[in-house]
Order: C-alpha cells, then structure tokens, then sequence
C-alpha cells in the first residue's frame, strides 16, 4: 500500500468514526439515555475521527496553505450549504436561549434529550445534572478541539498559528469549561459567581451586577479571589498586555468567542465585508455597545450602591467622585496625547467617554432607588442581556458565520474589543510591519481577515497596519505570496510612518503641501 | 470666465498609470483622465492566478471601490484607443471621440509573446496577461483534462499551479536546462524544479515546441515537442515573456524600438508625451537595470516619479537597488539586489540550502574587494528595509553577514534560518582564511 492508499484509509476510518460519533449524538438527543459508556464513546469518536481525518487530508498534501477552491464551495461561499448551515446554527442558538425545552431542559423535573445525554460528564465534573449551558459549554469546548486540530494541520507550516491554535484551546478547554466545573464543586452550594478567570467585564457583562457581586462576596476565599482578580483584569493585567503585544493576547490568544471563530470559523474568515461603509458601520456599533454596557454597569452599581451597607462598602457619593475622575482622566489623557489627530477609530472613543461622563454628572440629583428616565438599571441590564448577550453574541455572533464571517460578534459587538482595540490603536507596541516596497496588491491579506480590514490598502502604500480592530490572528501575514507582512511587538515611536511612497524609489519628494 | 485646464490623460489603469494618477492628485487639482479598453476599474494583475484558483474573487482584485474614483476626481473612461494626434494634442477613441490633453501618459503595458508555429492561432492556445485571457481560460476549462504550459518563467509557473490547482495534468516545457535559469542558479533551478514536480507538474528540460495539432474546429488536440514527442493536451498556454503594447502608436511620430523609447524623465520624443511601465524603454537605463522592465514595482516606481513631474517637481527616474519576489507554488522567493545565474570572474556567490526543507539562501559578492552585491532566498523572508540600506551604504559582505539577523522577517515563533546561515557562513570563511 503506498501513502497515497493509506492516507486514503486513515481518512475514510476517521470519517466513519466520527459519523458513528454523530449518529450517538443524534441518538442521544431523540433518546431518554444517560448513559455514560454512550456519552463517553460519542465524544471520543467524534474527537478521534474528526482528527484523524484531518490529519489524513492535510498530509497527503504537500506542506504549504492551500486556499484552492475556497470561493468554488457552496459552504465557504455563502452558497446554498453555507445558508442550510447557517439556519441551523441560528436555530440551535435560538432554542439554547430561549426554547431550552426544545433541547430537553427541564427545571423541576429530570432533564431529556440532548441535556440529559450530557449528565454524566456534568456529574463527574461539578456533581449535578448538566443544564442546557453544560451541554452547550461542552458542545463549545468540543468544537475548538476539533476545529483546533483541523486547523493545526492545514497551518502546519506556520509556528505562531500552531502555538496560538494551542493556546485557544487550552484556555477554552481548562479556563472556560475544566477549571470552573471543578471549583463549583468545590464551593458547594456558594450562590453562583463567574470562575472563568479570563472571562473580565465587560465582555462578561453581569461581573458588576449586585447578584453576581454578592455572589462572590459571599463566595469565600474563591469568591474574594475572583473578584479582586476580575478587577485587577481590567485595570491592570489587560493594560499592560495589550500594551506589550497588542489585543491579540486576548482576542485571538485567550478568548472564548476568539478561540471558536479562529477554529470552526475559519472556513468562513472571507466571508467578512471590507467596504469602507461597513468600516464606518463597525465604529459606530462597537461604540454603541460599548457605552450600552458602561450605562448598564453604571446604573446597575448606582442602584447597588444606594443601600449604605453593600457589601463592596463603597457609598454611592465615592462611586459618582471615582467615575467622574476615571472618565476625566480617559478625556484628558487622550485629548492631551493626541490633541493634534486623534485617529479616527479612536475618536470614537472619546465621543463615548464624554457621554459618560456627561451621564454621570446627571446622576447626581438621583438617588438610585427608583427609575431614572423611566428606566429602571434592572430594566437596562435585562435588554442588554437579551439584545447583545443573547441575540447578538449568540444567536448572530456564531449562527451567521456563514454568511457574514467568523468574527460578526468581535468585529461589530464586543465591548472588550472596542477598549481593547482602543490601546491598540494608541498604546501599544503591536504592529503589522509592511516589508518595504514589496505589496503587489494582490488582495490576499484583505480578503482572508476575519475582521474585515483592507490590510492591502496599508501594505500597498508600504504603510505598517495599526487598526483598533486587528486581533493579530497572522492570517493576512500567513497568506501573502510575497512574504510582505510581519507581526510584530516594537517600540512604538515608529510604529508609524509617514513616507510618500513605499521604499524602493530614490526620488527627491517636495515638502508636503 | 476662467476656462478648464486642458487634463493629464493616462492611457492604461495598470499599476504604472494609476499610480500616477493617485500620486498626482495627492499633489495637484489639474483634471485627471484615465483610458483603458481592459476594465474600467485597476485590478492587480499580478492576482489573476488567484481567481482561477478559487482564492478570490474578481472584486477582490480591486483594491479601490468604484466611489474611491469619483471621491479623488479621477475621470476613467472605458474604451480603446486607436491613435494619436501630437500636433494637435489629441488622442483618438475607437468611437472616434477626441480627448485632448495637457500631457499625455502612455502606460499601455505588454502583449505576450507569441510564437510562429504551425497551429498557433488554435482554440485553446493563449498566454496569461489580459483580463480576457483569464475569461477565456475559465471558459476552455471544463474541456480541458490535460495542458501544456510552454516557457520556463514566472507566468509558466503560475498558469501551471492554476491549471494543477482544477486538476488537469499540466505538462510544463521549458526550453533552457532548468527552470528560470536566465535568473536563477543552478540550486535554486533545482529545487523549484523538484518542488514543481512533487505537486504532480510534469516537466521538461531542454524541450521546444515544434507544432500544435488541431482537430477539425481548429481547437487544439496536442503538441509536437522538437524531440518529435507527441502530448496530447486540449490546452496551450504560451508563457514566454512579453513585449510593449504599442502597436496602436506605430504611425503617430512616436520614436519606438522594442519599447516607446523615453529618456532619464520618462519623455518620449513628442512634446508633452511621456511612457511608463511596461511599454517604455528607457534609452539610458539606470547602472544594473535594464531597457524594457515588466516588473510592477518598476512600473509603480516612474508612475511616482512622473507624479512628482508633473506637479512641478521635476525628478529623473531613479529606482533603488533592484528588489523582487515571486511565489513557485509553495516555495516564496524574495531577492535584493543584483545575483547571476552563475558566479564570474568578478561576481563570487556564497550558498547555504536546509537539509530537508525548502529554504535556500545565496550572497553576491565581488570577488575583489568584497563588496555585497545582492541576495536570492527560497522560502526565506528578508527585510527589505535592511538590505535597501545595505546595497546602498554599500557594506561588505562580511558586514552583511555580521548583521543578518536584523533582516529576519519570518513569523513569530519561527526558526531564525539566518542564525544558522550566519553560523555556517562564518565557520566557512574562518576554514577559508586556515587554508
């Protein structure tokens, strides 16, 4: 038998496992089974066919990343499977959320279905029967796995793909779904609090409101834990990393959302649009979601800090003096810095934190108690969890990869990008490096990033790339046929540069006009 | 009333036309123009192998939107020409329209070369250049199960990856001994080669074409190499090299040779009439570069230089060190500055090849007095930046290699070749200098 034949063999045995795998899931699901022995064989075989199937695929193919066909393929090019594919991802998204039932969730009684099927894996975790976010945390976890290894191999030429691919699916796998299984076991019959260590405000939204504060407060060691360390994410940890190497730590490194679009979304990353009118949509979204939760966040804390004796101990007049000086501050560091030209992504921003800090002032009068402008912060959090944390990040953000590409939710939503992207844009070492004079504007870069950056517009003119928005996953850099582009972390004085032409040319440019 | 300055009329939107075009209207508010009878909007040539090849799609290849034209006031008009009145400052339309200019630019391109063989004019035998090519090569496909690609050169390599890519057998001939062996030495020749064959192209060393058989419709049935070998093959791409596009000037006092011939400012011999890109020659080419280049960056590089011109900045064409890159299926090539096919008596080469993978890396020098003269990498990424800075500092090839490091521009997390070049380099010339 030659390589070609047992390629072949290895790829057809995967193929069969992991259908058998797929066939016991659709099993488990129409079925009342709990039955750990079928769980266990299920996700086994899925994980095992799927890989060795790739495996198979990609080395029978010589080492190098092949894009053959990707507009050709009725999934990858919004053709009729991509449209099937998205319907049914959008449907099971809506059936999670909001039709649990459908999936065999049950509240008072033992769960059925597809819920049930994942029982054993959720008792030898965290020692209760799985819920419908149990069976979708694993379903989750699985995908990247599977996705993770696929992508691995087609990537396989390239270190930092592979090295990044592995970190996303060990945060996914041990941060997101190991890790806080096990400590809710552990805490016992504490009330409910996030233990996603990576998981910070504001992409988890609810960190700030009053449940899910006392929650931890009244959560023990772990509690307390989980709650300085939540804080120290945001002003600390996420500051400095982004500033040494850009949101890429988190966004395509560490991130949940991130880690299933880099893997099960990456037949998809083209399908992103890089018109400049969806580059203006984009900015407009993001900040609106942005300041949609800082509003929440803030009128949830206002109304939490009403009562004298919270459990955070802060007074609401310390909150209304710590909010006004955080967003002077943002105001004035960003106006002082970059008074002359503020880019204009981040001027966005700005537009965003003098809102707030408008909103603030008017607080004053209000003593938190009863609705301001007729909306009460439990109102406000309520439709920001149904309309962003739900429907967009959800049900948009994943069921319409194949439609409008992996990173919808990223790209146009998530509130943690926005401030990310902001000290990306202005603070950080993170850069995409153009090679000189090379770009031959073939569009390769623009068409494969996920977040629908016209990287050639840059790299054509020899400019570096220093979008708010990149996520740093080194696709554009992976796909160049002429070795133009470079991700790289460097002083950030010349991060910029202002040249007339891209180098190459020796002639004498006038001054500027 | 103040009457409108007569416009800068550009013939041709490639890469030459429409950088003058971008880069004057940055510096200037005279009327622009641009004609061109391919499409109305620039595309990047050099990507047209991607849309057959399902990586992209047309559009991708745009990298303005169409408002983008209209936002710069940058007026493209969609049509062929057919002549050129000097005399009267006119240009002449095939709807026979007349557009006068201020200064007219000729950046017509190339034509690909044909051959006078029996069968040439068959249906199915083509090069690789127009807009229309591509149209016509994704028309021909479905009949085609087996091609043969004729010319060992850049465009051969490509249309071969295109061709293997919709799975039809390709049958690459090349004339010389080894693939691209006017550039490359005989290593690298051999590696692209055996990389070439690896994906299942079929090659053939010191092969010509002799005569292309046709069927009864004058479509191609197979060809006749000059070892009388027969290959049947329902496809001929002919891929060897181009020449100007400038046919439609023959009779209109222009001063051609094989190019419109243009001096140091890229003037030809009419008044107010220059040529850049492809279709220009250059009478007094520039020290190591020559007359007629159809490379992109030369062509992008005097549509620069005559933006700078023509908004009153009066500048001779004067490109850097030479640069270049390419890509041989999955084999990147990237080089700075001038290398031989073969080392002479005054040019000395130093070569380091990996052992198992595709990476090959090869320094020019002057054998005299050292001095670092240009480098060829295979799979290998260099800083362009630091080689442009080293050519024209003019360093020593041991300082070169002393500094290598700092032209690494592979990925993140990838293995730095050039620390074991410079190793190997170095513990050569230390053995060099014992003996």
């Amino acid at each position: 038998m030659n390589k070609t034949q047992s390629l072949t063999v290895l790829k057809n045995t995967g193929l069969i496992a992991g259908l058998i795998g797929l066939a016991l899931l659709a099993y488990g699901s129409y079925s009342d089974t709990d039955n750990g022995f079928l769980l266990w064989s299920c996700l086994s075989l899925i994980l095992l066919g799927t890989s060795l199937y790739s495996a198979a695929l990609y080395q029978g193919q010589i080492p190098g990343i092949q894009n053959n066909g990707v507009w050709f393929n009725a999934l990858t090019n919004k053709g009729y499977w991509g449209w099937l594919l998205g319907m049914a991802l959008t449907a099971f998204y809506i059936a999670i959320y909001f039709y649990p039932e459908l999936l065999g969730y049950r509240t008072q009684e033992k769960s059925t279905g597809l819920v049930a099927f994942f029982d054993p894996l959720s008792l030898a975790l965290n020692g209760k029967p799985a819920t419908q976010w149990f069976m979708y945390g694993s379903l989750y976890t699985l995908a990247i796995l599977i996705f993770g290894v696929k992508f691995i191999f087609k990537y396989r030429t390239n270190r930092y793909q592979i090295i990044r691919t592995l970190s996303v699916i060990f945060f996914q796998l041990g941060f997101a779904f190991l890790i806080p299984e096990l400590l809710a076991k552990l805490n016992g019959d504490s009330p409910y609090f996030a233990k996603d260590l990576k998981n910070m405000w504001p992409l988890n939204y609810y960190f700030f409101e009053d449940w899910h504060l006392d929650g931890m407060l009244q959560g023990g060691s772990l509690g307390l834990f989980m709650l300085l360390f939540g804080l120290a994410m945001i002003v600390v940890v996420s500051p400095l990393l982004t500033y040494f190497y850009g949101k890429r730590w988190y966004c395509s490194w560490v991130c949940g959302c991130g880690g299933l679009a880099e893997t099960a979304g990456d037949p998809f990353r083209q399908l992103s649009s890089k018109k400049i009118s969806v580059w203006k949509l984009e900015r407009w979204m993001i900040h609106c979601v942005l300041l949609f939760i800082s509003i929440t966040t803030i009128a949830v804390l206002w109304t939490y800090t009403a009562n004298p004796n919270n459990g955070l101990g802060i007074t609401q007049s310390a909150l209304w003096y710590g909010l006004l000086f955080l967003f002077s501050l943002i105001l004035v560091v960003l106006g002082g810095f970059y008074r002359k030209q503020l880019p204009t992504d981040a001027r966005y921003t700005f537009y965003t934190i003098g809102t707030l800090l408008i909103l603030t002032l008017a607080l004053r009068g209000w003593n938190g108690s009863e609705p301001l402008f007729g909306i009460s912060s439990y109102q406000l959090r309520a439709w920001y969890g149904f309309a962003i944390g739900a429907v967009f990040s959800g049900v948009l953000g994943v069921g319409f990869y194949p439609l409008l590409g992996s990173r919808v939710w990223c790209r146009f939503g998530c509130p943690m990008a926005a401030i990310l992207g902001l000290q990306q844009r202005l603070f950080s070492r993170f850069r995409i490096t153009t090679n000189g004079g090379q770009c031959i504007s073939c569009g390769n870069c623009s068409t494969y990033c996920e977040m629908g950056i016209d990287v050639r517009s840059y790299a054509q003119q020899g400019k570096n790339i220093i979008r708010s928005s990149c996520v740093g996953c080194g696709i554009c850099a992976s796909v160049c046929p002429r070795g133009v582009l470079r991700l790289e972390n460097d002083t950030p004085n010349n991060r910029i540069q202002d040249s007339a032409y891209p180098l190459g040319n020796l002639l004498k440019t006038m001054p500027k006009k | 009333m103040k009457k409108t300055p007569q416009p800068i009329l550009i013939i041709g939107n490639g890469i030459a036309g429409i950088t003058l075009a971008i880069q004057l209207r940055k510096r200037s508010n005279l009327p622009i123009i641009v004609v061109s009878d391919e499409h109305p909007y620039f595309f990047s040539r050099t990507a047209l192998m991607y849309v057959y090849m399902g990586h992209m799609k047309w559009e991708h290849l745009q990298p303005y939107e169409a408002s983008f034209w209209d936002d710069n006031k940058i007026t493209l008009i969609h049509e062929r020409i057919t002549g050129l009145n000097s005399s009267k400052k006119e240009v002449i339309l095939a709807t026979d329209q007349r557009l006068s200019y201020r200064s007219l630019v000729l950046a017509t391109g190339s034509k690909p070369n044909r051959l006078d063989l029996p069968g040439i004019n068959a249906l199915g035998v083509q090069g690789l250049y127009h807009k229309k090519d591509l149209e016509q090569l994704e028309r021909l496909t479905p009949s085609i199960q087996s091609a043969v690609v004729v010319g060992g050169g850049l465009i051969g390599v490509e249309l071969a990856e295109m061709l293997h890519s919709r799975g039809i057998e390709v049958h690459f001939l090349i004339r010389e001994n080894a693939f691209w062996n006017t550039i490359l030495p005989k290593e690298e020749a051999q590696m692209i080669g055996a990389h070439i064959e690896a994906h299942g192209v079929k090659l053939y060393c010191n092969t010509e074409l002799k005569a292309i058989e046709t069927d009864a419709e004058n479509r191609v049935r197979g060809v006749i190499t000059h070892k009388e070998e027969q290959l049947p093959c329902q496809f001929v791409g002919l891929t060897i090299g181009v020449h100007p596009n400038i046919d439609c000037f023959r009779n209109s006092g222009l001063e051609t040779d094989r190019g419109i011939l243009v001096d140091e400012q890229l003037t030809t011999n009419l008044p107010d009439v220059y040529a850049i890109g492809d279709c220009a020659q250059l009478r007094n080419p520039p020290k190591g570069r020559k007359a007629t280049e159809a490379v992109w960056y030369s062509g992008r590089m005097m549509g620069e230089t005559l933006a700078e011109t023509l908004s009153g900045n009066p500048q001779t064409y004067t490109p850097g060190p030479w640069f270049n890159s390419a890509k041989f299926f999955d084999i990147e090539y990237q080089t700075y500055g001038l290398v031989g096919p073969q080392e002479t008596a005054i040019e000395a080469h130093w070569y380091w090849q990996h052992p198992k993978q595709n990476c090959s890396f090869r320094v020019a020098y002057n054998k005299a007095n050292r001095q670092f003269l240009g480098v060829h990498s295979l799979g290998i990424r260099l800083r362009h930046k630091i080689f442009h800075q080293w050519l024209l500092n003019e360093k020593s090839i041991d300082q070169v290699m002393e500094a290598l490091t700092q032209a690494h521009f592979d990925a993140e997390f990838s293995t730095i070749h050039l620390k074991t070049i410079q190793a190997a380099y170095f513990k050569n010339r230390l053995q060099t200098t014992q003996k």
